[in-house]
Order: C-alpha cells, then sequence, then structure tokens
C-alpha cells in the first residue's frame, strides 16, 4: 500500500509544477500586454500554426494585431480558444478583445462592441474544376452547398431560400466533400476559398461575389470604450496609409472590394510572400516529405500528449477522491448523505459531460466564479468521473461482507477505523480493473477540454489535419499516440492488483 | 464476589417481533457458561447485546463495571459511545471466523492493537506472536487467512480476539462450521483459557463440551432464560419439560 501510494505521490507532484501558468508579470518599462483570442482551428490565412514550423502562430490577424499592438503601445499576446467560444471569452476575462474572423452582424454585436470592420469581402462560390459555372445565389437553388457552421455565408444561403445547405465545422472537410461529389458547390469567405480551395487543382472559383462580409475586432460588451476608441483610430489610420493594404497584398487578400471600401486604388503594394510560403508547405509531398513532416510535428504532439496526461491524471485523482466520498455517504452516510450524494450522482449521470464543462467554465463566472481553464478542465472532468467512481467503488463496498465490519467493530475499533483498515482495503481490490477502464475512458474525453481553450491531443490533430489537409496520417499517429498513453496505466492497474490481492486467492502464500 | 457480567431485564425486538423478551442473569468472574437452547431462540441476539453489536431496547448490560443501560423508548444515540467503552474489555468469537482476509495471521492479529490502543508495531507483533504460539498456530503466522483450515482460522480469531486483553470472552457456536475432527482443537483452546481463569460466554450445540467443561448452562428459549442449572443436574434431572424436551434429543 505505502508503495502504491508513494508511486501515485511522485506521479502526482511530477505532474503538478506543470500546471503552473506562465507568470504573466510585466517586468519594469515593459508594455503593458493586450491579450488577443483566436482559434488556431479557423486555419489559414486568418490565425494559424505556421505549416512550415508548427511553433510559430501567423496569420494576416497576427499581422494586423503586432501592428495595432505597436501602435497603441501594447505587447501583443495571442490567446487560443475554441471558435464557438470566442465571445463567451471575452466575458470571462481570457483575452481583452478577439480578431479571428468574426463578421459584424447584428447578432455578434448583441454580445460584444465591435470596432470598425478591418477586412471587407464577400461570399466565394467554388465548384469542381470542369463543372459547368455557376453565376450567382439564384444558380445555386436545388443544389447541394457546404459551408461553415454559424457563418454569415450560413445564413445568407439560407435566406435565399431552396438551397440544400449542409453546414461544417471545418473548411477542409467542406472543399473534400465537394471533390468527393458529396456537395455541387460550396461558399466561404473569400479568404477561405483563397487558401484552401485556390491552390487545389481539383476546384475552381466561380461567379460573382456573394454578399458582404465584414471582419470586425470584438471586445467585452461595454467594458473598455476608450480601448475600442483607440482600436477604432488606429484601425483607421492603418486603412487610409497602406499598412493594410501592404499586409493583406503579403496574404494575398487585396480586394476590389477593399479597393472601393479604402478608396486606395493603388495595385500592389507587397509581394504576395505569405500565401505562396503556405501553398509551398502545405503542397501534397512525396512519401519521404510527408514523413519528415510527421516528424515535426512529433514535439508538438508531445506537449500535447503531456497536456492530456496531465489533465486526465489530475482529473482521475480528483475523480477517485470525491468518488471514494460519494461511495462512502451511500453506503455508510445514513439517511440524509445517501439521498444528497445519491441526487448528485443522478444528476452528474443524467448532463452531458460537454454541458457540464461548458457551464462550469463559462456559465459559473455569472455567479462570480471565475476558473482558470486547466482548473475548469480538472474540475468537471473529475467532477463528472466521480459520479461513476462513486456507483464502482459502491459496489465494491457492498461485496465486503457485513461480517468483516462487526468483527472489526467487535475488536473495539470504531466504525471509521474499521472502513480504513478492513472494508476499504478489500473493496480497493474489487474496483481497480473498473476504475483502469474508466481511466482509459476519461484519458479519451480528455478531448472536451479544447472547448475552453485548452490545447490538448485531439485539438493539435484538429488543428495539425487541417492545417495540412491530412486527417488520414495524422490520424494514425494521434491514435496510436493515445493508445501508447493508455498503456503504462494498464500495466500500472495490473500491478496494482495483484499487490491488493495478495492473500484474496488460495495458495499464494 | 461481586458478578463480572450482569444482565438486567433486556429486552430486544426485530421489527416489531420480540425476540429477547426480558433476560437476566450473572456471571462470576472465571466462569465458564453454556448458552444452550433450540436454533432461532435468540441466543445470538443476546450474545451481540452484550457488547452492543446489537443496541438493547431495554434494560441493562454491566460488564467490569461499565454499565449501558437503557430505558424503553429513550433514543439509542448515547448508548454508541458506552458499547464502545464496553467492548474494551469484551472478545468476540463468531461462527465464521471473520478473519480478514487481505491480512496474514499475525497482521489480523497485531491491527486492533495497533489500531485502537496504538501500540508499536513490534511490541503488537511479539505478542501476536505469543498468542498464535499459545493457540497451536506458530507455525502458520504468515499465512493468509484463505490458506488455513477451519480449526486453524477459528483458533486465529480467538488469539485476535485475545490481542485485545478481554475479560470476558464471547463465543457463537465457535465450532458449528468446522469439521468434526478439529472440533476438539478449538474447544481445547477455550478449555486452556477457562484454567487460566478467563470468564467465557459459549453458544454452542456440543453438549458434550457443556457438560464437561461449563461450571454451568443456561438454557434458552423463545426469547426467555428458562433454566439456570449445574451442568450435571440440568442433563440429568432437567427442571423444566422444555429442557427436557431439547435435551432429548441429544441424549
Ligand atoms: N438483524 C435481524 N433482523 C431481523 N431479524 C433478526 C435479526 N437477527 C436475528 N433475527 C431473528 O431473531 C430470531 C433469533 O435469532 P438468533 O438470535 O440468531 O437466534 P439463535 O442464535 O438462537 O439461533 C430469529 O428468528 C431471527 O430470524
Ligand atoms: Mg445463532
Amino acid at each position: 500500500m505505502t508503495r502504491l501510494a508513494l508511486i501515485f505521490g511522485l506521479l502526482i507532484s511530477s505532474v503538478i509544477p506543470a500546471f503552473a501558468q506562465p507568470a504573466q508579470t510585466t517586468p519594469a518599462g515593459a508594455l503593458p500586454q493586450l491579450r488577443y483570442g483566436g482559434a488556431l482551428s479557423s486555419g489559414a490565412p486568418y490565425t494559424f500554426r505556421d505549416p512550415g514550423d508548427p511553433n510559430k502562430i501567423i496569420g494576416f490577424e497576427v499581422d494586423i494585431m503586432n501592428t495595432l499592438a505597436e501602435r497603441l503601445g501594447y505587447r501583443p499576446v495571442f490567446v487560443n480558444n475554441d471558435w464557438a467560444s470566442l465571445i463567451p471569452g471575452l466575458d470571462t476575462g481570457l483575452y481583452d478583445l478577439v480578431i479571428n474572423g468574426l463578421e459584424i452582424t447584428s447578432a455578434h454585436q448583441a454580445a460584444a462592441d465591435f470596432s470598425i470592420p478591418y477586412y471587407i469581402t464577400f461570399g466565394q462560390i467554388v465548384i469542381r474544376r470542369g463543372d459547368p459555372p455557376l453565376d450567382n445565389l439564384a444558380a445555386l437553388k436545388g443544389k447541394r452547398v457546404g459551408t461553415l457552421q454559424a457563418s454569415q455565408m450560413e445564413y445568407v444561403l439560407r435566406a435565399a431560400g431552396n438551397i440544400d445547405v449542409r453546414v461544417y465545422d471545418e473548411e477542409i472537410d467542406v472543399y473534400s466533400d465537394l471533390k468527393l461529389g458529396r456537395l455541387d458547390a460550396s461558399v466561404m469567405d473569400f479568404p477561405i476559398a483563397v487558401y484552401y480551395a485556390k491552390p487545389d487543382r481539383a476546384l475552381e472559383f466561380t461567379g460573382d461575389p456573394i454578399g458582404r462580409i465584414e471582419y470586425g475586432i470584438a471586445l467585452k460588451k461595454g467594458a473598455h470604450p476608450e480601448l475600442l476608441a483607440n482600436i477604432n483610430s488606429a484601425l483607421s489610420t492603418m486603412l487610409a496609409d497602406g499598412t493594410m493594404h501592404r499586409i493583406l497584398d503579403r496574404w494575398a487578400l487585396w480586394t476590389q472590394m477593399m479597393a472601393q471600401a479604402t478608396g486606395d486604388a493603388r495595385s500592389m503594394l507587397a509581394q504576395p510572400i505569405d500565401y505562396d510560403r503556405f501553398v509551398e508547405a502545405t503542397e501534397p509531398t512525396t512519401w519521404r516529405g510527408q514523413l519528415e513532416r510527421y516528424m515535426r510535428f512529433l514535439p508538438q504532439l508531445g506537449w500535447a500528449a503531456v497536456a492530456t496526461v496531465q489533465i486526465s491524471v489530475m482529473s482521475m485523482v480528483l475523480a477517485v477522491a470525491f468518488g471514494v466520498v460519494l461511495a462512502l455517504c451511500r453506503v455508510y452516510g445514513g439517511v440524509v448523505l445517501d439521498r444528497i450524494a445519491q441526487v448528485y450522482i443522478e444528476a452528474i449521470r443524467g448532463t452531458p459531460l460537454l454541458i457540464q464543462l461548458l457551464f462550469i467554465y463559462y456559465g459559473l463566472p455569472k455567479i462570480g466564479l471565475q476558473l482558470d481553464p486547466y482548473v475548469a478542465g480538472v474540475l468537471a472532468l473529475g467532477l463528472n468521473y466521480a459520479a461513476y467512481e462513486a456507483e464502482n467503488y459502491r459496489a465494491g463496498l457492498l461485496a465486503i461482507p457485513r461480517h468483516q465490519m462487526e468483527a472489526a467493530i467487535a475488536l473495539n475499533m470504531t466504525e471509521r477505523q474499521s472502513l480504513r483498515y478492513v472494508v476499504i482495503p478489500q473493496a480497493a481490490r474489487i474496483v481497480v480493473p473498473p476504475t483502469t477502464n474508466d481511466f482509459i475512458s476519461l484519458l479519451k474525453d480528455s478531448s472536451l477540454v479544447s472547448v475552453i481553450s485548452l490545447v490538448e491531443l485531439t485539438k493539435t490533430y484538429e488543428l495539425l489535419s487541417t492545417t495540412y489537409y491530412d486527417y488520414f496520417g495524422t490520424g494514425l499517429l494521434v491514435g496510436a499516440i493515445y493508445l501508447l498513453l493508455g498503456l503504462p496505466f494498464v500495466r500500472l492497474a495490473r500491478w496494482a492488483e495483484r499487490h491488493l490481492s495478495r492473500g484474496m486467492t488460495r495458495a499464494s502464500s | 464476589m461481586q458478578p463480572i457480567v450482569r444482565v438486567e431485564g433486556i429486552h430486544k425486538s426485530f421489527d416489531k417481533t420480540p425476540i429477547l423478551k426480558g433476560v437476566s442473569f450473572q456471571i462470576e468472574e472465571g466462569d465458564l457458561v453454556s448458552l444452550i437452547g433450540p436454533s432461532g431462540c435468540g441466543k445470538s441476539t443476546l450474545l451481540r447485546c452484550l457488547n452492543g453489536l446489537e443496541v438493547l431496547d431495554s434494560g441493562r448490560v454491566e460488564i467490569c463495571g461499565v454499565a449501558m443501560e437503557r430505558k424503553p423508548n429513550v433514543p439509542a444515540g448515547p448508548l454508541a459511545d458506552i458499547a464502545h467503552k464496553l467492548r474494551r474489555n469484551v472478545g468476540m468469537v463468531f461462527q465464521t471466523f471473520n478473519l480478514f482476509p487481505h491480512k496474514t495471521l499475525i497482521q489480523n492479529v497485531m491491527l486492533a492493537p495497533m489500531v485502537v490502543k496504538g501500540v508499536a508495531r513490534d511490541e503488537a507483533a511479539a505478542m501476536a506472536e505469543k498468542l498464535l504460539k499459545k493457540v497451536g498456530l506458530g507455525e502458520q503466522v504468515d499465512r493468509y487467512p484463505l490458506n488455513l483450515s477451519g480449526g486453524q482460522q477459528q483458533r486465529g480469531a480467538i488469539a485476535r480476539a485475545l490481542a485485545m486483553a478481554p475479560k470476558v470472552m464471547l463465543y457463537d457456536e465457535p465450532t458449528s462450521a468446522l469439521d468434526p475432527i478439529v472440533v476438539d482443537e478449538v474447544l481445547d483452546v477455550m478449555k486452556e483459557l477457562d484454567r487460566e481463569g478467563m470468564t467465557q460466554i459459549v453458544v454452542t450445540h456440543e453438549m458434550r463440551f457443556a457438560r464437561d467443561a461449563s461450571d454451568y448452562i443456561v438454557f434458552m428459549d423463545k426469547g426467555e432464560i428458562i433454566e439456570i442449572s449445574d451442568e450435571d443436574e440440568i442433563f440429568q434431572n432437567p427442571k423444566d419439560p422444555r429442557t427436557r424436551q431439547f435435551l432429548h434429543r441429544f441424549l
């Protein structure tokens, strides 16, 4: 027992330091931080990992932020979050603003304050190369058309009526379904089409620009009027003095529409170097090139695996500890505690883990409880799994005959001592296998924490595969990592089971 | 001499069915008392009331000067503390031994002294070894219960109870679950304890043992004590017809 406890202790203590958030102290004289939120999963050309060097985060919005922050006297710091949670992240104070292709729509404006547009664009129709051209929205009637979930284009397509709109989370999935014939066309924001469809020989642009999309910088509603005013004036300057034009040229994003909106009729001010680099880095490569690419992923996947294990181990420690308490309440706690524990367990098991996670991270700030994403993630997973562990442990406790407790009481132990020294050690042996299984499940369920801005293995898979258009190879790689992560714990559990069950089977002495 | 065990008017019901209907008796220090009676008459319940494993409805139990008393319809709450104090002087041995299967024999014996009395490990081990030697298990100290015969387990259970240095030992059919050939090795331990002056109450169906080893015999039927007699007298000349009828089968 003590040896087991020691190993567990070591495991935990080795994990805790890695949880410490990077110190966010501002050295004297250094600029104050301006934290900007975005979703790396939103992909190129917004804010994404450099396919040529996955340790770097690049994008035209990164360039805009760098210039903007410099002019306002801030040091920009990027904070990643799930795309769907970008605006809620403002309310929880995860960052000061969001710049990530958020459209200035009335729905968005109801939830956050918006700057003037930093980029104005439109929806681009894309079809398979060689298919008959489609001129406009009217030509899309009756066709299967893919776009991004909850985007302005989804709204526009649905409002047109009679279009069979299919929505997706990832832009590359739209184009790959288009190529596979599952869609007849796609309409997405022009920058997406430039980066994911234009380099692809199987696809081509067609038709007129659809609608008008304005990207704005979002701030927490009513919270920073002064910052908003400063941002607006800096953006105006950048749009007027050609800074924005140059940035957008480098990313091959300057359009007729931008020229009209800004009154800037000058032709190209910079070479599309960032666009060319992207196309080059993501071109389909040979097997060798592909392998080299995977090798480059490894450090990033390694760190992601560490994050996954950290979150899972911490959550499991919490789940086991709290699960034991709940089980004891149920079996030995008397009517009231039993009732309370039962209600807790039923409530947790009867609601989705995802909702619990979102509730703890985005819901609790409403009542003044604002948690670090790590803490919220571990708490949600731990409290959820505790309910399942509790039922395991309850079954384990009930499997120990009443006589054992009575024998201990007759030896003048208290009920507490009897539990600790007689009942629980015997029950522990029974519950090791199911607990191990639950840990393996938790390892997988920990991927859910990506919705509260944590980057772990699954999130990294998503990022890498969307960057390189490669769900297949990356998927095999990440799957293998999950399997490898689970193995040592299965081993540990087998050892623990043997250790704990000494004497519990005949002829082992 | 002051009686070491004094029981007065114990009542106990399960689900409104009276099981003990006013049981009273006294036992002097050093006596070995056999408690006999038909199955279901309340012998186990009585024994369990004596050390508080079962909370009595009303009545009084006093062992070694610690008195546990309950008036009818009074909450049982405060009795828990008194029961704990009372158990300090009382050991119990069960029909099914109830050794702790996850601990070796010697660990079984050492556990309660260390946990309850805070005895140091070395000291507890030395005492446990001595006790196990005394019950004839000096060779088996490191075995797990599952690898011992029933008779060995029951002797181990006796050693485990003795480790708490009780003044009174209670046995609930200690040999009923044993092979006939190992019954005597357990009974011999009890006889040895009797010689050393231990006070013992034994619920038993071993009439030979009751007759040979006890100082006197208590006969119970339907939750009442029918007869308390000298061991020879009850066998040769039972006063009550119910006693006669019960013993008839064994004679
Ligand atoms: N915990 C209990 N709950 C309900 N009834 C019980 C309980 N324990 C014993 N009884 C009942 O009390 C009666 C006496 O049981 P017991 O004291 O075990 O008898 P004996 O040991 O003399 O065979 C039996 O009818 C039995 O069914
Ligand atoms: Mg009985």
